[in-house]
């Protein structure tokens, strides 16, 4: 654990939090999806920093791939918006 | 009004659940059964993986309920999806879809094999180097992916794709009921367990790793291939109602 | 910076980026009509979970379980040097993340379905419990 590591796990937490709240907020539902897919890139590398290589690889491989993919096409089946709330 | 009440309950929950989570000491020796793993993996087992020894062997009948779980969530989809025979013509249904690009078809025929060729490595050698049998059979069915996006005229088997997976299932079970003939426990190593470090080592755990690898590759493909095949439009026969 | 700030920071971006998922997630499902945003806040939620047990389990200056070639001397036995993380929490997550994934295609299986019985996906219009 040298300090750019501790610097790369400071903006990879900050930014995972921002792509959540912007996932949650927006009523584009195939951008959330894609926010959801880059919440899941960034906790790969941190399972990659935390030592767990083997969670890393599942979660780069179902939460960035397969997860994104049937969100995808469950949209593409029914409808890509939201609608507004009251 | 809701959203409030939402944000302040969320709130008073966040507070004690920080509180708990915090106390925590993060990065600290805290091992007490793990201690016991971390030692007879490679002691006992001859598995260089001490995840792959744990969810393998350790906790094997937990990744069989597991499995089982992944087993009865790819059934259930496809009940849940169950179209009549008359729409279902066999091809896949994206046909209104316009074709993928010939850099996409030209691509994925190139990476296909690869992406199998990388599946395989992943859980044949689960027990030496990071990964195993879940890792490599989601690879491989995001290989089948790439060839169910690019190409329309692409359709698994399912018939194929059940064989494999009921052969899976049945080696996992038997190698388990077969250490009861040995006087063993169920899902306890009973083969000899060879040397630290080469790829025949481990006994029934790379076995059973392979085994989980094909059942996983064959439920994901199936799962992909129902979803994937679904019609757009709402179905004529509710429109009636 | 000395070892002991560095753990204190990492342990306050690692807990704290894990609560704050699960925070959202839970804010999403409780508040949200549209049942895809819904079983996408509880992907998040689970994600941060994931995190939190993986960030208990680890041990700093760790190495990852893996008696490979090179954290092993000549007789097959560990390095002095060298410890390692808590391998039971990562064979935890990494059934759990399989696991999710089944629940959240069969979610979406039934979400599928029910946008085509009832041509919305709005919780509140979907009323009548007839299938």
């Amino acid at each position: 654990m040298n300090i750019f590591t501790v610097i790369l796990v400071v903006i990879g937490a900050i930014f995972m939090i921002v792509a959540a709240i912007y996932a949650i907020s927006r009523k584009d539902l195939l951008v959330a999806t894609i926010a959801t897919s880059i919440i899941s890139l960034v906790l790969s590398v941190f399972f990659f920093i935390l030592q767990a290589p083997d969670v890393a690889l599942t979660e780069a491989t179902i939460g960035v791939a397969l997860t994104t993919i049937i969100f995808v096409v469950t949209i593409r089946n029914t409808k890509r918006h939201e609608e507004e709330e009251e | 009004m809701k959203r409030i009440i939402t944000i302040l309950l969320l709130g008073v929950t966040g507070y004690f659940v920080a509180d708990a989570v915090f106390s925590i000491p993060f990065g600290v020796d805290k091992l007490n059964i793990a201690k016991e793993y971390l030692l007879n993996s490679p002691e006992e087992l001859k598995v260089a993986n001490t995840v792959t020894a744990v969810v393998v062997n350790f906790r094997g009948f937990d990744t069989l309920g597991e499995v089982t779980v992944l087993f009865l969530a790819a059934t259930g989809l496809g009940s849940i999806l169950f179209r009549r025979r008359k729409y279902h013509t066999g091809l896949n249904p994206q046909r209104e879809a316009p074709q993928a690009s010939r850099i996409v078809q030209v691509g994925g025929k190139l990476l296909f094999p690869l992406i199998l060729l990388l599946g395989a490595y992943v859980f044949i050698h689960g027990h030496l180097t990071p990964g195993g049998g879940f890792q490599g059979g989601v690879i491989i069915a995001t290989g089948y992916l790439l060839l169910l996006v690019s190409f329309r005229k692409f359709a698994v088997k399912h018939s194929s794709l059940t064989w494999v997976e009921a052969v899976a299932g049945v080696t996992f079970a038997g190698i388990g009921l077969t250490g009861l003939v040995f006087g063993k426990d169920f899902l306890e190593n009973f083969l000899p367990t060879g040397v630290l470090n080469s790829l025949l080592s481990g006994g029934i755990v790379g076995i059973i790793y392979v085994a989980v690898g094909f059942k996983v590759a064959s439920e994901l493909t199936g799962i992909l291939d129902t979803m994937l095949s679904i019609k757009v439009e709402v179905d004529e026969e509710n429109e009636e109602n | 910076m000395t070892e002991e700030l560095m753990q204190q920071i990492l342990k306050i971006s690692f807990y704290g980026a894990s609560l704050a998922l699960i925070l959202i997630g839970l804010y999403g499902v409780l508040t949200k009509k549209n049942l895809i945003k819904i079983l996408l806040s509880m992907a998040i939620a689970e994600s941060g979970l994931n995190l939190l047990f993986v960030a208990i389990g680890y041990i700093m200056n760790g190495t990852a379980p893996i008696f490979s070639t090179a954290v092993l001397d000549e007789n097959n036995q560990l390095l002095e040097t060298v410890t390692m993380v808590d391998p039971i929490p990562q064979a935890l997550v990494l059934t759990a993340i399989v696991i999710g994934l089944g629940v959240t295609a069969v979610g979406l299986a039934l979400v599928i379905r029910l946008y085509k019985h009832h041509n919305t996906i709005n919780i509140d219009e979907i009323r009548n419990l007839k299938w």
